[in-house]
């Protein structure tokens, strides 16, 4: 029986709730950029696409670096944000829920936006037929018959942010139940001699938590086909 | 009335829309796939914008370029069937049935049910329902939304033939149990004699001409889009009598009976038929000696001026008051032999075995005036 020592779990639950908090913050936005991308022309359609996929194609540590220019105390977002409502992300486990929250963003809005692009417009147009307003339709018709890839794309976020590591570490440094996620204390246990067992320990860790999140989300995404197809 | 004149440009032609057409019964957009049919159903729905123009249904404006209005579908209270149904996969029958609704009332909705026919179905998934079941549904759902105009794009189109005559009876049913005015969209001649009222021909973006079935089936000039091949002329009549030792019954019309295969109908009940011009034999005296039992006395209206071994000819078999026109091909070598010319008496002769089965029709009995369109 695996018991948990208080490094391990103060990590392990410290990256649980900043893959969360990353997840849930970031939801509502990639449904709105994949909205966008999905379904409306506009000039900088093509930009717009582009920096969305940037996290992707950018080294994490770039990422992180950019993100402690802006937000950073002295960063003109972060110091406005100071400012203005007296919060700050740099160097606290906000700022690693916002770190993961871009990271994982590029994969959250694809899934979405190629579910999204599958939802059969006529379906809407019948709506509509039937007196629904565009907001009735959007919550009625379109979200529900896109509901996998949404799932589809918070698991890949969420996954994401588990293992965020580069853009972390750069951003809100490694400071032990701050900002000292799972794979951080992983990387600082392998810098230590002798640190070998507790990182094969995180390491088994790290295997069982993605695990059930992967089964837990196949679950679902089973129930909810299940749902749309309206198959008993 | 539904009022339309519009002008939109699409993709593979430019549509050029002009009609009225009365909201009482059911009126047929009838031409070629690609005429333009649909595109003029969207645009009164709501689902495709106009370039220019005007809509308006029983005096509400729903679309004026030159005022700036153009009302989104859902203000515009017009239920549309599709051919393909439609229904929402993720909701049960109940829910597709309930989404339209703007207030809860349970008789109405028992009602419809009852007359679809769907009591059974309500717990059910779409994904599980036959094309006939799905359909039903489809018009269940439309009228609870209690539209003042109800769209049907080619809603049987999709249906092989049973399934379509298990739809038939439900869409007769909305001119006569539920009094809503519907658009019947088809490219099946069969489906506007057995449903329509008015029909609006339509061509190449264009409405070629606008009137009762009868009228415009009977007019030669309209012979390329009502059908070449199975070319005949509807006539309105009324089942007057039964003739149980042969088996046949009798359908009135102004001028004469028309003898067909026992029909299983009250009498009384208004009934229309297609006589195919080519089932019709001219004599040009009163025939004798033949097995022929229906003979009618009428004259020549109008001879096409056709080229080729065949020729068609309109007559009018009526009375001078109610005329009846019937549209007869023949050859032009029988043309010159019987030297008919336009005024010639003729007798037309119907063989009984060759007559379509009747549909129940018009919903109006002959004689009554049809409004001017």
């Amino acid at each position: 029986m695996l018991t948990l020592t208080p490094v391990e779990s103060a990590a392990l639950l410290l990256s649980l709730r900043v893959a969360s908090a990353g997840t849930l913050f970031s939801l509502p936005l990639a449904l709105a950029v994949a909205w966008l991308l999905a379904r409306r022309r506009f000039v900088g359609h093509q930009l717009l696409n582009g920096v969305v996929h940037l996290p992707l194609v950018l080294p994490p540590v770039v990422v992180g670096f950019a993100l402690l220019v802006l937000f950073g105390r002295h960063g003109p977002i972060g110091a406005w944000l100071y400012d203005v409502f007296g919060f700050t992300v740099a160097f606290n486990w906000k700022g690693a829920a916002l770190a993961a929250a871009v990271m994982g963003f590029p994969l959250m809005t694809r899934a979405m936006r190629l579910s999204l692009e599958t939802v059969d417009r006529r379906l809407e147009a019948a709506a509509r037929t039937l007196g629904a307003s565009r907001a009735r339709v959007f919550w009625t018709i379109t979200l529900p018959l896109m509901s996998p890839g949404i799932l589809t794309g918070a698991i890949l976020g969420f996954a994401r942010s588990v293992g965020e590591f580069g853009a972390t570490i750069t951003f809100v440094s490694n400071i032990p139940g701050e900002t000292q996620t799972l794979p951080l204390a992983l990387y600082s246990f392998t810098q230590v001699p002798g640190g070998d067992p507790p990182a094969f320990r995180l390491c088994v860790i790290a295997v069982i938590v993605a695990m059930a999140a992967l089964l837990a989300s196949e679950l679902i995404a089973r129930r909810l086909d299940r749902r749309i197809r309206g198959a008993p | 009335m539904i009022e339309i004149d519009i002008e939109a440009t699409l993709s593979t032609f430019a549509l050029a829309a002009k009609f009225i057409a009365p909201t009482t019964g059911i009126t047929a957009l009838f031409g070629r796939s690609g005429a333009g049919k649909t595109s003029i159903v969207n645009a009164l729905a709501g689902l495709l914008t106009p370039s220019r123009g005007r809509i308006a249904v029983r005096g509400k404006v729903l679309f004026d370029s030159a005022h700036k209005i153009n009302l989104p579908p859902e203000k515009r209270r017009l239920g549309y069937i599709f051919q393909e149904g439609r229904l929402f996969p993720h909701y049960s029958v109940r829910g597709n049935l309930l989404y339209g609704t703007k207030r809860t009332d349970a008789a109405a909705f028992d009602r419809v049910v009852a007359l679809l026919g769907l009591g059974s179905l309500l717990g059910r998934r779409p994904g599980d329902l036959s094309g006939g079941e799905k359909q039903r549904v489809a018009i269940g759902r439309a009228i609870l939304a209690e539209p003042r105009l109800l769209l049907m794009d080619e809603p049987l189109a999709a249906l092989d033939a049973a399934r379509k005559e298990e739809i038939f009876p439900f869409i007769a049913a909305l001119r006569g149990a539920l009094d809503i005015p519907v658009v019947y969209v088809s490219h099946a001649m069969e489906e506007v004699i057995r449903l329509a009222d008015t029909l609006v021909l339509v061509d190449g973006g264009k409405i070629a001409a606008t009137g009762t079935v009868e009228a415009l089936t009977s007019r030669l000039d309209l012979r390329p889009l009502t059908g070449r091949f199975e070319a005949g002329a509807v006539i309105r009549t009324v089942l007057r009598g039964h003739d149980k030792v042969y088996g046949l019954s009798e359908l009135a019309f102004p001028g004469g009976r028309l003898r067909v295969p026992h029909v299983d109908l009250p009498l009384g009940t208004p009934l229309r038929i297609r006589i195919q011009a080519r089932d019709i034999v001219l004599a040009t005296a009163p025939p004798s000696g033949l097995s022929i039992r229906n003979a009618f006395a009428g004259r020549v209206v109008e001879i096409a001026p056709d080229k080729g071994p065949l020729v068609d000819l309109r007559l009018d078999i009526g009375t001078a008051a109610e005329p009846v026109m019937l549209w007869v091909r023949i050859t032009q070598r029988a043309l010159a032999d019987l030297r008919l010319q336009v005024g010639s008496p003729v007798h037309a002769l119907v063989k009984t075995v060759a007559l379509e089965r009747p549909s129940p029709g018009g919903g109006r009995a002959f004689g009554e005036a049809h409004e001017a369109v």
